[in-house]
């Protein structure tokens, strides 16, 4: 069984009275374990796809099921919780909260879960630790560079250790041996930890290290 | 409370923005609670006088005194058992800053009729026997530096201005009542009226009644008396009296409560535009932390608490700030609000208003970042 399943998804805008039509009737199915690749051109949909599998949008047709539950049927508030348990987000520009440490930061999503201050803490020193950030957990995000942030990134969507991470282009911003970095931590996550990964990429490189490309142009998605 | 780092954190993203807004919300705080103990000292001041004594004045105006001769006539009104008088001095000691109160007294009726005011005994005699002494409250002793024994001098503005009125701490009084003022001056109205070319009369005459609940026929009875007189009167309980001489300044209350309001609405919008400010420039954050599972019940919670820490500390800093100065000086409004505080009632309505203040500034920024489009702000940032 997929754990993640995506059938007849389709996704239209809406600006003033013209529909704008991102994709229609896609299916996909990611299995457990699996480290999948999606490219396209821009505008093509990727992102709005990741977003509608994270649940931050809403497709205007079509279900999403990860581990069996019906991702489009929740309220924003089960969404909510779905996502704090579910979903490892990591982003093209890191997006870490400049204002908190970088310990700070990864302790972020298990703020949402009953784990005492002890735990979160085992669990944050743990995270830091695979991205080999264990020494910089009292910096903060000015005081690292755009590859430690994005490990520091790395580890705030591990940390919870979630049943799916989506990457939205987690090189884009990166030079090349940064990106190199990252892609084999990531690779590490998926080979080592058995964590499933669907990431987003221009770069032909980088779509190299998952374990299969999907190409997503024109509304069509294409294996 | 494991968010309390989280929203630690926000407040001291711009600590120049974050001080200055709480000091507002204290300063704004600190007048708020300052004009209603102002109008709280006041209300207090009506309940100064006693039910059991009545004042007769002119009915015109207080300002417009009334004959000598009306001491027999009253001194025999069925119900009074016994009859004094005083008047206004209207004095200035060095400089007209340095106000205080002064009434010439008929002290030998006068004194007896005000248990308030505790003289030491061997005080009392010195201040009886002497024309030119003065009885002067605890608090104008300390006020000036003065003590027993000194003349001091003073010029009066309504009595022979020309001339200076030499006078000699002889007794000092404390009041049992802080609201009865402990910054009062009295003198003898005898050497007043010989020195001011007998031309000084009864600013107003107090009564003492051997019931309070005659009052209203002894007063209907003098009144009716008095009628087609030269100088009709107005008689009333001395409560009733402190009342009508308070609302000569026409309504405070209103005014100051205006005024404070008007404090209020001001400092909500400073508060808020500060948390809206706030709000703003971390869109793309509130967007990431509803991508990591942060509810949009909880970021209500944390920008509320944002805004609630803001204004409870501004309101800590203006309403005790408050109440530590004036208790610290002594402050009194130059013998005007004798008995003046900050009451705790005023200081729980001070930290109400900052509580309310916090959730009032906080709600639209809140409400924005519970109901901002994840994907969308996302993908501008992006």
């Amino acid at each position: 069984m997929a754990l993640l399943e995506i059938r007849n998804l389709s996704k239209v805008y809406q600006r003033d009275s013209q529909a704008i039509p991102v994709f229609e009737a896609i299916n996909l199915d990611i299995v457990a374990g699996e480290f999948l690749v999606l490219m396209g051109p821009s505008g093509s949909g990727k992102t709005t796809l990741l977003n509608l599998i994270a649940g931050l949008d809403r497709p205007t047709t079509g279900q999403i099921s990860v581990s069996g539950e019906d991702v489009t049927e929740m309220t924003n508030r089960r969404l909510a919780a779905w996502r704090s348990r579910h979903v490892g987000f990591i982003f093209q520009l890191y997006n870490l909260l400049p204002v908190l440490t970088a310990y700070q930061n990864v302790e972020l999503p298990l703020l949402l879960t009953p784990l005492s201050k002890r735990e979160r803490r085992e669990h944050v020193e743990a995270a830091l630790e695979i991205v080999g950030l264990s020494d910089r957990g009292n910096h903060f995000p000015r005081q690292l560079s755009g590859g430690q942030e994005q490990r520091v990134a790395i580890a705030r969507a591990v940390v919870s250790d979630p049943t799916l991470i989506l990457a939205d282009e987690p090189t884009g911003d990166l030079d090349a041996k940064s990106a190199d970095e990252i892609l084999t931590l990531m690779q590490r996550l998926n080979g080592e930890f058995q964590k499933t990964i669907l990431l987003v990429t221009h770069d032909q490189r980088a779509a190299e290290r998952g374990h299969a490309i999907m190409h997503l142009d024109k509304g069509v998605l294409t294996r | 409370m494991k968010y309390v780092k989280l929203v630690w954190a926000n407040l001291t993203r711009s600590k120049r923005r974050t001080i200055l807004t709480t000091l507002s919300v204290a300063a704004a705080l600190f007048l708020f609670v300052s004009l209603r103990s102002v109008i709280t000292t006041l209300e207090d001041a009506k309940q100064v006088g006693s039910e059991s004594r009545m004042v007769t004045r002119n009915s015109i105006s207080i300002v417009f005194p009334l004959p000598e001769a009306y001491y027999t006539w009253l001194s025999a009104v069925p119900g009074v058992t016994s009859v004094s008088w005083a008047c206004w001095f209207g004095g200035i000691y060095q400089d007209p800053k340095n106000f205080f109160p002064q009434f010439a007294i008929k002290a030998d009726s006068y004194l007896p009729m005000y248990p308030e005011m505790v003289i030491p005994e061997d005080q009392r005699g010195q201040f009886m026997a002497e024309r030119t002494a003065a009885l002067v409250g605890k608090g104008l002793m300390e006020r000036f530096g003065w003590r027993l024994g000194q003349n001091i001098q003073l010029r009066s503005s309504i009595y022979v201005p020309e001339q200076t009125w030499p006078f000699t701490i002889r007794a000092v009084y404390t009041p049992t009542d802080p609201s009865f003022g402990d910054e009062l001056m009295f003198i003898h109205y005898e050497y007043l009226y010989e020195n001011s070319g007998r031309w000084a009369t009864p600013g107003w005459y107090v009564l003492q009644l051997d019931d309070p609940a005659r009052a209203a026929s002894v007063a209907t009875v003098i009144d009716e008396h008095y009628k087609n007189s030269g100088a009709s009167t107005r008689t009333e309980t001395e409560r009733a009296f402190q009342t009508s001489f308070i609302t000569m300044y026409g309504n405070v209350g209103f005014l100051l409560n205006a005024i404070g309001m008007a404090v209020f609405f001001a400092i909500l919008l400073v508060a808020a535009n500060t948390m809206m400010m706030a709000a703003r420039e971390r869109t793309s954050e509130v967007a990431v932390l509803k991508t990591l599972g942060f509810s949009d019940r909880l970021l209500v919670g944390l920008v509320l608490a944002e805004a609630a820490v803001i204004t409870v500390t501004g309101g800590l800093i203006g309403v005790f700030g408050a109440k530590l100065i004036f208790e610290g000086t002594e402050f009194q409004g130059a013998g005007f609000l004798p008995g003046f505080e900050v009451k705790w009632g005023t200081a729980v309505i001070g930290l109400l208003i900052a509580v309310l203040l916090g959730v009032v500034s906080g709600l639209v920024p809140a409400w924005q970042a519970a109901r901002l489009p994840v994907a969308h702000t996302l993908r501008r940032v992006a």
